[in-house]
C-alpha cells in the first residue's frame, strides 16, 4: 500500500493561488459570500497563508500553502467520538459526511486550523452550478458537517479505474491531486513516501525538508522546503 | 410511626398551595423556556449559521453552558454525598434544596452539547460508532451515569417524604394523591425501611463522590486533550472541579435565601446554616485562587510563545476586561464580603454568591473563547473574534429558565427540605438530634 504524500518547494511557490482555485473546482467548496467571508467562515481545502516569523524590524515572511497534513498520528481522529474521521489503509485522512455529528471537537483539536465546519447549507451561483464536479465523493456536504482536504480521493479512485481499463497495474504516479496538477510554478510533489526511490520520499529527506509544528507529534505527511 | 419532626407542617406548608405568583412566575418560565426552543428550531432548520461562531472559534456559549450547568450540578452532590461521608450533620436541611439543583441543572448541561451539534438528528451516532478515545465520549458516558445516579440518590431519599405526603395531604386532588401513592412505594417508617434506606444511601454517597469528580474532570478533557495553547494543562481538570463546587455551593446559598423568604421557612433554614456555608465558601474562594495563581505563574514564567499570546489576550489584551471583571466577581468582591460582611447575614450572603455565579459564568468562558481566537497559526488569521447571537442568547436564558421552572414546580409537590432527614427521632434509632434549628 502507498503512503501518500506531498513536498511543496517554497523557493518554487511564488503564492498565485492556483492549487486554491483548483481545489475549490475540483472539490466542490462553496462560495461563502461577503458576509459569511468576514465572518471567517470560507470553506478552502487549500490555503497560502502567509506566515510572518519574527518582529519588526527583522520580519521574515513565508507564504505557505496548506492543504491537510493528513497526519500519521492526527489529532482530529482521536477525538471524534462516532469515528466520522478515519484514516484508510492508505494513510488518506477522510470525513463521512454521512456519519459525522457535527461537534466541532475536530475543528477545535486540529492544530493545523485545517477543518471546515458548514455553518449553513452549501448555495452556488446559477452558472457555477452547472460546473459542479459530478464525482461522488465531492457531492456538495449538508450543513452541520465538517468537511476538508482529502488529497482528492475520487482521483485516486479514477486513476485505479482507469489504470484497470487499459489493463496496466496501477503506479503511485497515476495520481495526483489537483493543486499538484495545477500549480504553476511545478511547486508540488506527491506521490508514495514508502517507496525510497520515489521523488517525493527523496525530497521529504532533503536538508531542506520540515514540516510544520513538527514538535507537536502530529506527524504530518505534507513537508516543505524551505527557502533558500 | 412517623419521623418525629416538630417542623412537619411548616416543611409541607408550601405544598400544594399553587398561589397567583406561582402561577405568573412559572408562565414567565415557560414563555423564555418557549423562546429558547423556538431559537433551536430556527438554528436547526438554518444550520448553526445563525449563532455568532466562526472559524476559529468553533465553540462558544454553547459549550460555556454546558461547562458551567454541569458545574452547578456539582451543588448537590457535594453537600449531600460529600458532607455525608465527612458526617457533617448539619446539611441535613438543606440536603434536598441542594440536590435538586444538580437534578435540574443536568438536563441542561446535557442538552447544551445536543444544542451545540450540527445534526443532533444523529446522537444516537455515539452509541453506534463511538470511539472511546474521544474527550466527548468520556463526557457522555460520565454525565449519563452521574445524571442516572442522581435520580436514584435524589429518589431514593425523598421517598419517606413522599409517604408522609401520602398520609398527610390527603386533601389533594386525585391524581396528586395517587402519584404520591406509587411513589412512595408502600413505605411505611418501619425502622427497618430507614436501616435499609441510611445503608443504600451511604454506599450511594461514596460512589455518588467519585463520580462527581470524575464528571467535572472528564468536561474540563475537553479542551486539556488538545494540544491548543491555554488549553493543554494537567492543573484544568482541579481547576474546573474546584470551580464547579464554588459555583455549585454558592448556587445553594442563594436558592436557600430564596426558599426561606417564599415559603416561610426560616425556622427550618435556620441562619446557622447560611454561617456554615460561608466558611466553606471562603475555603473554596482561597482554593480557586490558588489554582488561578499557580496555573497563570506557571505558564507566564516559562513563557512559551503560544502560551504567551493567550495570556496576553487575558491579561492585558482583548479579553482583558472580562478577565479582571470575573477575577473581581469570583474572587474579590465575595472574600471581602464574606469575611466582613456575611456573618450572619442572608442578603450580603446572596449578593455575594449571585456574583460568584456571575463570575464562574465568565471564567467558563475566559478559559474557552481567547484559545479558540488565538490559533497557533495565529499570525495567519489574525485574532480570531466572537460574540454570541441572539440565538444563543435566548436559548442560554431559556437553559437558566427552565432550571428555574423545574425547581419552582417541584417545590409546590414534594417537600424541599428533608422531613426525615432533620426528624429528631426516627424509627429505629435515634437520629442526628444535633440538626435540629438551633441558629448559631
Ligand atoms: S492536519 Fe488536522 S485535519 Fe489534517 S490530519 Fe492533521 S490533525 Fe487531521
Ligand atoms: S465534527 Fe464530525 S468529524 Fe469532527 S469530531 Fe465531530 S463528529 Fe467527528
Amino acid at each position: 500500500m502507498p503512503r501518500w504524500g506531498m513536498v511543496i518547494d517554497l523557493d518554487k511557490c511564488f503564492a498565485c493561488q492556483s492549487c486554491t482555485a483548483a481545489c475549490r473546482m475540483e472539490n466542490n467548496t462553496p462560495p461563502a459570500g461577503k458576509d459569511q467571508a468576514g465572518m471567517g467562515r470560507t470553506i478552502l481545502w487549500n490555503e497560502v497563508l502567509p506566515f510572518v516569523e519574527g518582529e519588526y524590524p527583522n520580519v521574515k515572511a513565508t507564504l505557505l500553502p496548506r492543504p491537510c497534513m493528513h497526519c500519521d498520528n492526527p489529532a482530529c481522529i482521536k477525538v471524534c467520538p462516532v469515528q466520522a474521521t478515519y484514516k484508510n489503509e492508505e494513510g488518506l485522512v477522510l470525513v463521512d459526511y454521512n456519519r459525522c455529528i457535527g461537534c466541532r471537537m475536530c475543528t477545535v483539536a486540529c492544530p493545523y486550523a485545517v477543518r471546515y465546519f458548514n455553518w449553513y447549507a452549501p448555495e452556488w451561483p446559477e452558472d457555477l452550478k452547472a460546473h459542479l464536479n459530478p464525482e461522488p465523493e465531492v457531492q456538495p456536504r449538508p450543513k452541520g458537517v465538517v468537511e476538508k482536504c482529502t488529497f482528492c480521493v475520487q482521483r485516486l479512485r479514477q486513476a485505479r479505474e482507469t489504470a484497470e481499463a487499459e489493463g496496466r497495474t496501477f503506479q503511485a504516479t497515476d495520481y495526483v491531486p489537483a493543486c499538484v496538477q495545477t500549480c504553476t510554478a511545478h511547486a508540488r510533489y506527491f506521490g508514495d513516501l514508502d517507496d525510497p526511490d520515489s521523488l517525493v520520499s527523496k525530497l521529504a529527506h532533503s536538508p531542506r525538508a520540515f514540516r510544520m509544528f513538527e514538535e507537536l507529534g502530529t506527524q504530518p505527511k505534507v513537508f516543505y522546503l524551505k527557502q533558500g | 410511626m412517623e419521623p418525629k419532626n416538630p417542623f412537619t407542617k411548616a416543611i409541607l406548608a408550601p405544598v400544594r398551595k399553587i398561589s397567583t405568583g406561582d402561577t405568573l412566575l412559572w408562565g414567565t418560565l415557560l414563555v423564555l423556556l418557549l423562546a429558547g426552543g423556538a431559537a433551536w428550531t430556527w438554528q436547526y432548520i438554518e444550520g448553526l449559521g445563525i449563532t455568532g461562531m466562526n472559524r476559529p472559534v468553533y465553540w462558544g456559549v454553547y459549550i460555556t453552558n454546558f461547562v458551567f450547568f454541569i458545574g452547578l450540578a456539582h451543588s448537590g452532590t457535594f453537600i449531600s454525598a460529600i458532607l455525608r461521608i465527612a458526617g457533617q450533620s448539619w446539611r441535613a436541611p438543606l440536603t434536598r434544596a441542594a440536590e435538586a439543583i444538580t437534578l435540574f441543572s443536568l438536563p441542561f448541561g446535557a442538552g447544551s452539547i445536543i444544542i451545540d451539534m450540527g445534526h443532533p438528528e444523529r446522537i444516537f451516532n455515539l452509541l453506534f460508532y463511538g470511539r472511546y478515545q474521544s474527550p466527548i465520549l468520556w463526557d457522555v458516558t460520565a454525565v449519563s451515569l452521574y445524571m442516572l445516579s442522581s435520580i436514584v440518590f435524589f429518589y431514593l431519599s425523598l421517598i419517606p417524604d413522599i409517604a408522609l405526603c401520602r398520609d398527610r395531604l390527603t386533601g389533594a386532588p386525585r391524581w396528586q394523591h395517587r402519584m404520591y401513592e406509587v411513589l412512595a412505594l408502600g413505605w411505611n417508617h418501619s425502622p427497618e425501611q430507614y436501616r435499609r434506606l441510611e445503608k443504600a444511601l451511604d454506599g450511594m454517597a461514596v460512589f455518588m463522590t467519585m463520580l462527581v469528580v470524575t464528571v467535572h474532570t472528564v468536561v474540563s478533557w475537553l479542551f486539556g486533550m488538545t494540544v491548543q495553547p491555554g488549553w493543554h494543562t494537567a492543573l484544568i481538570g482541579p481547576f474546573f472541579l474546584l470551580g464547579a463546587i464554588l459555583s455549585g455551593t454558592a448556587a445553594v446559598v442563594i436558592v436557600l435565601a430564596l426558599l426561606r423568604k417564599a415559603y416561610r421557612l426560616e425556622k427550618v433554614l435556620h441562619l446557622g446554616l447560611f454561617n456554615s456555608l460561608r466558611k466553606l465558601l471562603i475555603t473554596f474562594v482561597l482554593g480557586w485562587l490558588y489554582m488561578m495563581i499557580a496555573e497563570h505563574l506557571t505558564i507566564g514564567y516559562s513563557s512559551m510563545t503560544e502560551e504567551m499570546v493567550v495570556l496576553t489576550d487575558k491579561f492585558s489584551g482583548a479579553y482583558a476586561a472580562v478577565f479582571w471583571s470575573m477575577a473581581a466577581l469570583v474572587f474579590g468582591v465575595p472574600l471581602l464580603v464574606f469575611l466582613f460582611k456575611g456573618k450572619n447575614n442572608i442578603g450580603w450572603m446572596v449578593f455575594a454568591c449571585v456574583l460568584i455565579n456571575i463570575g464562574m459564568w465568565m471564567e467558563r468562558y475566559i478559559v474557552i473563547i481567547p484559545t479558540e481566537a488565538s490559533p497557533r497559526l495565529l499570525t495567519v488569521m489574525g485574532q480570531g473574534s466572537y460574540l454570541p447571537a441572539l440565538p444563543e442568547i435566548l436559548i442560554t436564558v431559556a437553559c437558566f429558565a427552565g432550571m428555574a421552572l423545574l425547581y419552582a414546580v417541584f417545590t409546590r409537590f414534594f417537600p424541599i427540605v428533608p422531613i426525615w432527614e432533620t426528624a429528631q427521632e426516627l424509627p429505629g434509632h435515634a437520629h442526628a438530634a444535633e440538626t435540629s434549628p438551633t441558629g448559631d
